[in-house]
């Protein structure tokens, strides 16, 4: 990776910060939250290659930001909203068309609560 | 006499409008030649050959009822289209099994734009899935090969619309780009592409990644081809509200007209050119920047001071925004469906088994970095780092209209080269992240060739909303060198 660095023309330093590899029961808490099912051989996979990631990332946090502002989009708060008026969506039977389950014309899914 | 398919867009428009060609016998040179070589590139998912014949015959009885080119510039043309944008009718897979069989029921604004001024779809083109990767090589429906060589990437994510304009498939292509998606496979399939301005074209219909970095492009054989396309696509839309309401840009390109650059500051930005890679790619930049000096261009050295950063502010804030937009693949509107004893297996379940490798672990990324913890220390913070590149642009833009740099570190790498390294994958984007992160639009294209023969480029990046002044820059080299109209050999096509 120090290759990738800026040469000595550049004035820029690091110091990073290595976070702790990720645990098992971190990647398995963040498959949990994406609703992702995980293999064993995946589970453990992941954790090694986000852990590498997460680590190479991390050398943001030594950048001093504490009187930068956030930003969220480059024209953000610049957002055009059109006309509320009412206008013709599509028609139902084109969105189901999709659907790998239908029933009365809506979405049919297997039960929310067990 | 070589294949219509090989003429370049404005050339077809030419002889169009003249009527010494037909649309049928245009589109026709170009579905003989897929049919011929792209069962070895690989860069189309799909390819409506009826529908496309069908609409060439309605374009040439329509030419003979309108009486210039003016209110359809584009009558008669094909183009292929990056498989992330919805054409009625058509299938979408993102390049991912998750959205396979998928036909989606409307059109994206930016092909209806194009259709409206007369251009032929005449297919859908690969993609890493979702638009995540740098190769082509994370499509579930195989990989994409560069027409310079077969045993190469073509890049990525838009590698089949990058190959199929240098294969000579199709004269014009759309892609998309949220962190170099249009420029880098633009670089290593020697072609032209356009990443415009953020908010600058429509994204309806354009299966959203990264909202606050994607923008969709254009690639041709020529900046003036690309300028073209790009015309007729941006602008303001109602169905998109991020689109900014500046006028819409149109941009005519004369040909011979432009080749001097008198008055133009051009920007060298030192962090751009850093030890480790590839010496012939850094030796070809310079030459081509040198060479719009002599053109009459003013050159000098610039400071993007925060150009290391991108990297890691990209790969917390793209994976981020993805984690959030793909939430809406789960089995239950569209695609397939793995079944589950209850809603939330359906979820976890289909999301698991049909979510490539890449997709799953930006996903894993974003949702960490947003998670309740650890929001602060990354995407918070990659997003303040982000206002600091932001600054950078703002500051150089000052002193220069236009910034010159390599597109990628390399020229196109073998196939499976990053297999097993994601981190290597990501540095592929170093020098493209950052126009993405600062909003500004890029404009890559070919400068010349490495000793294995593979195409080289060049990207200009300027000001928000000023492409006009990329593609006169690119247009007055590209009259004043060759090394756009060089195209790969490739067996025994028509």
């Amino acid at each position: 990776m120090s290759s990738r660095k800026p040469s000595g023309r550049s004035t820029l330093h690091y110091v990073i910060i290595a976070p702790m590899p990720l645990t098992i029961q971190e990647v398995e808490q963040i498959a949990k939250l994406a609703r992702l099912e995980l293999t064993g051989e995946e589970k453990a996979r992941y954790r090694e290659q986000l852990s590498a990631i997460l680590e190479h990332v991390a050398k943001l946090q030594t950048l001093d930001t504490d009187k930068i502002p956030p930003t969220a989009s480059i024209f953000s708060g610049d957002s055009h909203l059109r006309r509320d008026e009412p206008r013709l969506g599509l028609p139902r039977e084109e969105l189901l068309k999709n659907a790998p389950e239908q029933e009365k014309g809506q979405f049919k899914i297997p039960p929310v609560f067990e | 006499m070589p294949s219509l398919s090989s003429l370049t867009l404005t050339e077809s428009q030419t002889l169009l409008q003249r009527g010494e060609i037909s649309s049928r016998e245009l589109v026709s040179a170009c579905l003989e030649r897929i049919s011929a070589l792209d069962g070895t590139i690989h860069a189309f998912l799909h390819i409506d050959a009826e529908g496309a014949l069908k609409q060439a015959d309605e374009a040439d009885r329509k030419r003979r009822t309108i009486d210039d080119g003016q209110s359809m510039p584009l009558l008669g043309l094909p183009i292929a289209i990056k498989d992330v944008l919805t054409v009625e009718g058509m299938p979408c897979t993102c390049g991912s099994k998750i959205l396979e069989g998928y036909i989606p029921p409307f059109t994206a604004t930016v092909v209806k734009k194009l259709q409206a001024a007369g251009v032929i779809v005449i297919g859908k083109t690969n993609t890493d899935e979702f638009a995540m990767g740098s190769s082509t090589e994370n499509s579930a429906y195989g990989v994409t090969r560069n027409p310079w060589d077969t045993s190469r990437v073509p890049g990525g994510s838009s590698g089949g619309s990058a190959a199929a304009v240098a294969a000579e498939f199709v004269p014009a292509a759309l892609g998309t780009d949220t962190g170099g998606s249009v420029r880098q496979p633009a670089s290593f399939c020697g072609v032209t592409g356009l990443k415009p301005t953020y908010g600058r074209s429509s994204r309806y219909g354009l299966v959203a990644y990264g909202s606050s970095l994607d923008v969709v492009g254009a690639f041709g054989r020529s900046a003036q081809d690309v300028a073209s396309v790009f015309s007729v696509y941006n602008g303001r839309d109602p169905l998109d509200a991020t689109t900014q309401d500046v006028p819409a840009a149109n941009i005519s390109i004369e040909a011979g007209a432009g080749s001097s650059l008198a008055g133009i500051r051009i920007g060298v930005p030192k962090e751009y050119f850093i030890a480790g890679f590839q010496p012939e790619v850094e030796e070809k930049v310079r030459a081509a920047i040198q060479k719009m000096e002599e053109l009459g261009a003013e050159i000098r050295e610039v400071s993007l001071p925060h150009t290391a950063y991108a990297l890691p502010v990209y790969y917390l804030i793209a994976p981020a925004e993805a984690s959030a937009n793909l939430a809406r693949f789960d089995g239950v509107r569209y695609g397939p469906r793995v079944s589950g004893e209850t809603m939330w297996d359906v979820f976890t379940k289909t999301r698991g088994e049909k979510f490539g490798d890449e997709v799953t672990r930006r996903i894993m990324l974003g949702t960490y970095a947003l998670s309740a913890g650890y929001y602060d220390a990354f995407y918070g913070q990659a997003q303040k780092a982000r206002t600091l590149i932001k600054r950078d642009f703002e500051q150089v833009f000052r002193a220069v209209d236009a910034v010159a740099c390599p597109v990628a570190p390399t020229t196109a790498f073998k196939i499976g080269a990053h297999s097993d390294d994601p981190l290597a994958m990501y540095l592929e984007d170093v020098f493209t992240l950052p126009a993405n992160l600062a909003g500004v639009p890029g404009l890559a294209f070919p400068v010349g060739f490495d000793a294995a023969g593979l195409p080289v480029g060049m990207q200009l990046m300027g000001r928000h909303f000023n492409e006009a002044t990329l593609f006169k820059l690119a247009h007055a080299y590209q009259q004043a060198t060759d090394w756009h109209v060089k195209r790969p050999t490739m067996g025994d096509g028509p």
